[in-house]
């Protein structure tokens, strides 16, 4: 299922009751959408982290969007501190989150009022009693209970659960400091949901002993919160009963969970060993591109060399660096920091040198919403330069996919002898899903050679080009082809300064026409659906599992409806004009103000209609839903999704 | 290993050098050119990378590898390549403008990291390329195009900011006096570390004469100080003139009134940087301004070694990466 069709925890209609336990029955149900809401401080996201974890292990189909503040520690107990993990695992392959939640788990009133909104009606709501108090509905700005008001009493199933103090009796004879026993009870909550859901506690035993084994005392007490938390729900009268989702029907293979920064850090460490290079990172921290950085830096075994660069020009210029030597060289920041490597791109297409440009992109303008996820440096990606400045520049559309498109960023930047900007988002770096790992010898390889000393009797041509219009990448230490390259325009072949009038726009329409050219390496582009018809989605990056959701649910409801999601978006692929015009309408959803419309408009003069959300969020299937048919034409029969 | 004999015409590039007519870039570049055949490195492993400005010309016009980045940023271009390829020679060359003021950052950066490179700037105290305005090493007071009523800026001093950064190799020279120069550079060429040389270089467009005190062979003797290490401090046209460290100041005196053993003896090999410091703070007209190398400290980590050794110790301890391991490392299940 997903979740915001009828319910089975609403309406018991779509689950099955499938067993007794301990008097209590099992239902069996396709899908959960659950989130984890607390104080920043309240480990809400490591419960998170666990229970996907689990549910992946579980074989279920997992997709997570953490949200959180941007602040390190906003102040306790306020609406500004909340800190959520939304997450929803399925027997049924999913391409999101979740829309509305099954169920919420409340730490506090602030993590209340700030979520319940989401909750279905009829949905479970599990609130930590003990942290409802006056001192906290003043924090949270509240005038009074809100679990005593009718209002929730009537719409939701709500379980109050005394975590604080069962936490402290369950802890008790480890010995810890009372705040150090409070700290704990995120693993009673988590023990709680997995027995609502019929989780496993084995692979969270383990990540406990691992993750704590210098501290004894701790590894006991969170073990025994997590069990205590587990026959809570067992043993109690608060729930009458539990859920079981059953594996998901995925293609064979093995799995395993993988966030979007890792799997680009993995994809950028895979790239480098089949293409026989070694791995520059030159970087300097920022939300949400750091973890990239720090999953690097764990592997330093496969030659990879990271640099925390003084600032974002200084990184980049590093990157460059790098290239010239005749490493793989990659950067990466989110938008205000690629703001700053603007003038090194340009360099880098100047010298026409192959690199990596990574765009974690996050709310802005300027400093923006940092911890917040929005689509809007796409035009910054394609003009951000000054001068005439292609650049190809690729988006991953889910957390597993980022490896793939790693690889071929890297394949197009080496093949091309270009920067490639790889337009990545908040919401894909920080979910996660199961990546179906790859077999070794099915990864492309990718070739790379750099031209042999030479006797230096003839003159090297540094900007010689090849069938790609793609010049030699000869490497300093190679006898015979010393050249130096820089930002002033070069001369066509030699590579020498020039200021020629008709050799600058010869060498501007040849670099733009290298870019152009990608589009004959590139596939087709593919869709859902059929190539002609009503209406044509066409979406960009992150939000193609709810695009994806939303025109397979209109089909089924009988709509003309088809989806392009669009990897490649400079160049784009070259049927993507002529799928253009063969729709009635195309609707273009995005989370910016129409920054991929205005570049199909003016690319195809096809008029296309914007679906535009800015407000930090990822777009939900009902949203998409609803707006998919109020421009699509009347529902016909029903169609396969 | 024998290298070829090569020569400094050898190290000329092809192209025609465009720089003012009287520029002292001319004869820095004479003298890298003399210099570099006997560094005992190929041309294929030297590269140069600059910044922009007169001065980030430099590469096109020698035939080794180069690059001409953009402004004030061409540390961090030498970083990522030093870091790469460490058998790489790498020579940075900037100017007052390119690395004091867009590139102050990059330049306190690569000092700190004693990168393994040769910093060579060219410091004339003033905008060349943009046609004459103030630059940060520019005189108080001083009149150009865009200080009309005179520079209300304090200049800043290289030296002090490379030997506040802990740099280990500091050194001043100047383009008229060419076998110092050469001398220089050589030493700064053998400097494991970061070097930087300080260049002293007219420009007889925007600023002549601004160094003349130093430049001039009659006013020299008495307005710079050539440092030795290991040698008394004494300079002057009849060499009658030392300094003195008296209390925590450094002052001029009379070798006739002052016992030999009373001036101080420069050591630049001192780790403590605080006497260095305050020669670099010697300024004319109060002070003779040193010449020669003021620091020279070696044994110092440099940052390439040290992410390459990271490397090499990461694949020692847990053994070259497989990917195949990687990717089943932590939780994984099967589909049938």
């Amino acid at each position: 299922m997903t979740a915001s069709q009828p319910g089975p925890l609403a309406n018991d209609v779509s689950g099955t009751e499938v067993s007794d336990n301990a008097g209590k029955s099992v239902r069996s149900v396709t899908g959960i959408t659950v989130r984890l809401a607390g104080d920043s401080g309240d480990g809400m996201q490591l419960l998170g982290t666990q229970l996907t974890n689990t549910s992946a292990l579980a074989g279920n189909d997992v997709a997570t969007f953490p949200d959180f503040p941007a602040e390190i520690r906003a102040p306790r107990g306020t609406r500004a501190g909340v800190s959520g993990f939304q997450l929803q695992f399925a027997s049924e392959e999913i391409f999101t989150p979740g829309d509305t939640l099954d169920a919420l788990v409340v730490m506090n009133p602030a993590a209340l009022v700030t979520n319940l909104g989401d909750l279905r009606k009829g949905g479970i709501l599990i609130a930590n009693e003990d942290g409802f108090n006056a001192k906290e509905f003043k924090l949270a700005k509240v005038e009074s209970d809100p679990l005593e008001s009718d209002i929730i009493n009537q719409s939701y199933r709500l379980v109050k659960v005394p975590m604080t103090k069962l936490t402290r009796a369950a802890v008790e004879e480890h010995g810890l400091s009372a705040k150090n026993a409070d700290r704990c009870k995120n693993f009673f909550a988590m023990g709680l949901v997995y027995w609502l859901f019929g989780r496993s506690l084995e692979p969270t035993l383990r990540f406990i002993q691992e993750k704590f084994y210098k501290k004894p005392d701790v590894v006991a007490a969170n073990e025994a919160a997590l069990r205590a938390g587990w026959a809570y729900g067992e043993t109690t009268e608060a729930f009458g009963e539990s859920y079981s989702v059953d594996a998901a029907e995925l293609q064979p293979g093995t799995y395993r969970n993988i966030m979007g920064n890792q799997a680009l850090a993995w994809g950028l460490i895979t790239a480098s060993k089949i293409s026989g290079k070694e791995l520059f990172y030159g970087t300097y921290p920022i939300t949400p591109a750091s973890d990239i950085l720090h999953e690097l830096t764990k592997h330093k075994n496969f030659g990879v060399r990271t640099f925390q660069a003084e600032d974002e020009i200084a990184a980049i210029c590093a990157t460059i660096g790098a290239a010239f030597g005749g490493e793989m060289a990659v950067t990466a920041s989110s938008g205000p920091g690629i703001a700053l490597k603007g003038e090194a791109m340009g360099l880098g297409v100047m010298m026409e040198m192959p690199m990596i440009v990574i765009n974690v992109q996050r709310g802005g303008p300027s400093t923006g919403l940092p911890t917040k996820t929005e689509q809007s440096d796409l035009l910054q990606a394609m003009f951000g330069r000054n001068g005439e400045a292609p650049m190809p520049v690729l988006a991953p559309c889910s957390p597993a996919d980022c490896f793939d498109m790693a690889i071929e960023a890297w394949r197009i930047a080496a093949e091309t002898m270009t920067p490639v900007m790889l337009l990545s988002d908040g919401y894909i770096a920080n979910g996660s899903e199961p990546w179906k790992i790859p077999e070794m010898n099915s990864l492309p390889k990718i070739t790379i050679q750099h031209p042999p000393a030479t006797s230096g009797e003839e003159p090297f041509l540094p900007y010689e080009r090849d069938e790609n219009l793609s010049r030699p990448w000869a490497v300093p230490g190679t006898d015979g082809l010393m050249h130096r390259i820089g930002g002033l325009e070069k001369e066509d072949r030699t590579g020498n300064v020039s200021y020629d009038p008709d050799n600058h726009q010869h060498m501007v329409q040849t670099r733009a026409e290298k870019v152009a050219r990608i589009a004959d390496r590139i596939p087709e582009q593919d869709v859902l659906g059929e190539t002609s018809g009503d209406v044509l989605v066409v979406s960009w990056g992150g939000t193609y599992g709810a695009c994806h959701t939303a025109v397979s649910r209109a089909r089924m409801d009988g709509h003309d409806v088809s989806h392009a999601h669009l990897r490649y978006l400079n160049p784009m692929p070259r049927n993507i004009g002529t799928l253009l015009k063969s729709f009635r309408k195309v609707i273009v959803p995005e989370l910016n103000a129409g920054q991929l419309r205005m570049l199909l408009r003016s690319e195809f003069l096809v008029d296309c209609i914007g679906i535009n959300k800015i407000k930090g969020k990822p777009f939900t299937v009902n949203e998409l839903v609803d707006a998919i048919q109020s421009h699509a034409a009347p529902a016909r029969k029903s169609k396969a999704g | 290993m024998s290298l070829p004999v090569l020569k400094a015409t050898d190290f000329a590039s092809d192209q025609d050098v465009r720089w003012c007519p009287g520029c002292g870039d001319y004869s820095i570049l004479a003298q890298m050119k003399k210099v570099l055949p006997n560094v005992g490195v190929p041309r294929e492993k030297i590269v140069f990378i600059s910044g922009i400005g007169c001065s980030s010309r430099f590469p096109y016009y020698m035939n080794t590898y180069g690059m001409h980045s953009i402004h004030g940023r061409a540390p961090g271009f030498a970083t990522g390549l030093k870091s790469t390829r460490p058998d790489l020679m790498v020579w940075v060359i900037t100017g007052d403008g390119d690395s004091l003021s867009i590139g102050g950052n990059h330049f306190i950066h690569a000092i700190r990291r004693n990168l393994d490179i040769n910093i060579v700037l060219f410091n004339n105290r003033i905008y060349g390329l943009t046609k004459g305005q103030y630059s940060p090493t520019s005189a108080e007071g001083q009149i150009t195009k865009s200080t009309p009523m005179g520079s209300i800026d304090h200049p800043l001093s290289p030296l002090s900011i490379a030997l506040a950064a802990e740099a280990t190799f500091v050194a001043r020279s100047m383009d008229a006096h060419v076998k110092h120069l050469g001398d220089m550079l050589m030493a700064a060429s053998q400097h494991k570390g970061t070097s930087l040389v300080e260049v002293y270089q007219n420009c007889n467009v925007f600023n002549d004469g601004a160094m003349a005190y130093a430049q001039e062979k009659k006013q020299r003797p008495n307005n710079i100080i050539e440092l030795e290490h290991g040698k008394p401090m004494i300079f002057g046209e009849n060499r009658d003139k030392g300094i003195r460290l008296t209390g925590n100041h450094l002052e001029v005196v009379d070798t006739a009134d002052v016992p030999a053993d009373d001036l101080l003896i420069h050591d630049a090999h001192n780790p403590d940087p605080s006497i260095q410091m305050m020669l670099a703070r010697m300024r004319y007209p109060v002070m003779p301004e040193p010449f020669g190398i003021l620091r020279q400290v070696d044994g110092v980590a440099t940052y390439n070694d040290q992410i390459n050794d990271q490397v090499t110790t990461a694949k020692r301890e847990k053994g070259e990466g497989d990917l195949n391991t990687l990717f089943h490392s932590g939780d994984t299940w099967n589909v049938a």
